[in-house]
């Protein structure tokens, strides 16, 4: 008979510890899928941040790392720079990337480092459960801002891809999401020339990915996928924002 | 190879390129940035890479990434950027990576001085990350020790798989003198089977680490780093010492300081006092031991530091409580004088002869 589906490659054979319906599993398939697709299983390191997806080095099935909150980009830097002809990414939540590791993302993509980050954003703090992160939305309830984040006390969620694609030294930037097929497929195919880039030998690389909470968000899985869409999406647009891959040009 | 004159802070450098090191992050600071000035020189004409990152954190953290994939690696700082590196020298103690980190220390606290000190002995013995672990510590007085030291220190880290740092001032790493660069003497070491530098689909998987959640899982691997720690104790300390055994007093010091003491010494010799000296080359592993070679009539043992008395609480261990000790010390950049030295040791002895 033949095979249709089968489990990845580029992901262990063990089940997960994330919450039902938390998207970092779909996330975890797609880059499962890219590493195996584009014969990286073997060449790859992948650094595992803090947060939610700590355990990330038990699912990767290919050479890991776990580093400290928010470095991920400059264990990356140490890796890539000793050992170039390896494929290395990093794969890093909103508290780890944009709030404590802002510089270290920030200065990855300025030196143009030949890396790829899978960049996840779900507005909130999962792991510590549930506290504010930068990302937050003006008006959502977190444990640290429980009457709803304001712009008074907190300023208005950052734009880590806008920001990100400012910088000349990064060379792929695009933002995603995985609510429908549709967006899956798209994701999918965004991780894959995020990744390309790298082989290619271009420069930094990151796909964000628009992520639901439904354990801290406090809602149903199905109804996080749709507070998603309906609060996330108008204020973190997705789409490519710097495509510089040799398919581009 | 014949004598070379060299600064500290380029013979470091030249050192660790002997010892095989292709590969240092690190950030400028004052007294130590000829160290990465030579490196960024040096380095790409062995094939190998400097980078200046953005931060002391992201330094440390790129020689935590490059350490977990098995290269000799490192990095420098002084004392307010080591303070910053603590993050990710204790992960690297954790992960058990071997890496050689430099620490030519200036005045403290806070930004301090840019003067010669030695104020981090407590942060570099006692752990300045969270988390019981240790680094080895490395204290060397002239150039050609502290390179001695570097190329030794590869090997050290390499062996154990531990951290080690090399703890100088800025005094040693401004300072010029005649080095040579010996052969590294023959440890045996591991294979890097550890590493995470790609599976080449010839292995299982590595994953490097410092996250163990359950007590079931960390109190063994807290057990494996004691017993290595235990292992390092036992094998590696170094020390200088002589006239202990007939000693009415005994000096101590390390470093810099070291140096000052040695003319302190010969004075009070002259002035027909037996003296002691006693000049720990190893930090940690602390030498202890050397304590009990001392005379069991001595007076009183003295601790100079260029601090406000930090090494003196491991001496009051060593000598456990069998002798008086003494601290005598200078702050903020000064560095003791041999008359201040003989005039605190003349104070000890009750007096002149």
């Amino acid at each position: 008979m033949a095979v249709v589906f089968e489990r990845t490659k580029g992901l262990v054979d063990v089940p997960t510890h994330y919450c039902p319906g938390c998207t970092h599993g779909i996330v975890h398939r797609l880059v499962g899928e890219a590493l195996e697709e584009l014969g990286l299983i073997e060449k790859a390191i992948g650094i595992a941040p803090v947060g939610c997806s700590v355990f990330a080095y038990n699912y990767f099935n290919c050479d890991m790392q776990e580093a400290a909150h928010g470095r991920a980009p400059a264990v990356a830097t140490g890796i890539k720079r000793t050992h170039p002809d390896n494929f290395v990414f990093t794969y890093q939540g909103d508290g780890d990337l944009a709030s404590i590791g802002t510089a270290e993302i920030v200065h990855a993509a300025h030196r143009g480092e030949k890396i790829s980050t899978i960049f996840i954003n779900n507005a909130i703090y999962g792991m510590t459960g549930g506290q504010m992160a930068p990302t937050t939305l003006i008006g959502q309830k977190t444990t640290t801002s429980p009457t709803g984040r304001t712009v008074e006390h907190s300023g208005r969620p950052i734009r880590m891809s806008e920001l990100l694609s400012t910088i000349d030294g990064a060379k792929f930037v695009e933002r995603v999401t995985v609510t429908t097929p549709a967006h899956i497929r798209k994701a999918k195919a965004a991780i894959k020339k995020c990744f390309q880039a790298q082989i290619d030998g271009i420069g930094f690389g990151i796909v964000e990915v628009l992520s639901t909470c439904p354990t801290n968000w406090g809602l149903p899985p199905v109804d996080a996928l749709r507070w998603l869409e309906e609060n996330m999406i108008p204020y973190y647009p997705l789409g490519n924002f710097r495509d510089e891959s040799k398919e581009a040009k | 190879m014949s004598k070379v004159l060299m600064k500290g802070n380029e013979a470091v450098g030249a050192a660790a390129i002997e010892a095989g090191c292709k590969y240092f992050f690190g950030y400028p600071i004052t007294p130590q940035s000829e160290l990465p000035e030579y490196m960024s020189r040096e380095l790409p004409k062995v094939g190998g890479c400097f980078l200046q990152a953005e931060s002391e954190i992201a330094a440390i953290n790129m020689v935590y990434g490059a350490a977990g994939a098995g290269v000799r690696v490192m990095t420098s700082s002084s004392s307010p950027g080591i303070s910053l590196k603590q993050e990710g020298i204790s992960y690297i103690a954790g992960a058990e990576l071997p890496c050689l980190i430099v620490n030519m220390m200036r005045g403290g606290p806070g930004l301090g001085s840019i003067q010669p000190s030695q104020t981090d002995y407590f942060q570099a013995t006692r752990g300045g990350g969270n988390g019981d672990y240790r680094l080895v510590v490395l204290a060397p007085s002239n150039i050609q020790e502290l390179v001695d030291l570097i190329i030794e220190g590869f090997d050290i880290a390499d062996q154990y798989r531990n951290p080690v740092m090399v703890l100088g001032d800025g005094m040693l790493g401004q300072m010029m003198e005649p080095v040579e660069f010996k052969k590294k003497e023959g440890r045996k070491l591991p294979e890097k089977t550890w590493a995470t530098n790609g599976t080449g689909g010839k292995r299982e998987r590595n994953i490097v680490n410092s996250l163990y959640i359950s007590t079931e899982t960390l109190e063994p691997h807290n057990i494996h780093l004691i017993e290595k720690y235990k292992e390092i104790t036992k094998n590696e300390v170094k020390v200088e010492s002589e006239g202990l055994e007939d000693a009415e007093i005994v000096l101590t010091a390390f470093g810099t300081v070291a140096r000052v003491v040695n003319t302190a010494v010969k004075t009070l010799r002259e002035k027909g006092y037996k003296v002691g000296v006693i000049r720990p080359i190893t930090l940690w592993p602390y030498p202890y031991a050397e304590f009990k070679k001392i005379n069991p009539a001595c007076k009183g043992v003295l601790s100079v530091e260029m601090n406000h008395g930090q090494m003196v609480d491991d001496v009051k261990i060593a000598v456990e409580g069998k002798f008086p000790v003494h601290f005598y010390g200078r702050y903020g950049g000064a560095v003791p004088s041999p008359k201040e030295i003989v005039d605190k040791s003349l104070e000890i002895l009750g007096g002149g002869k």
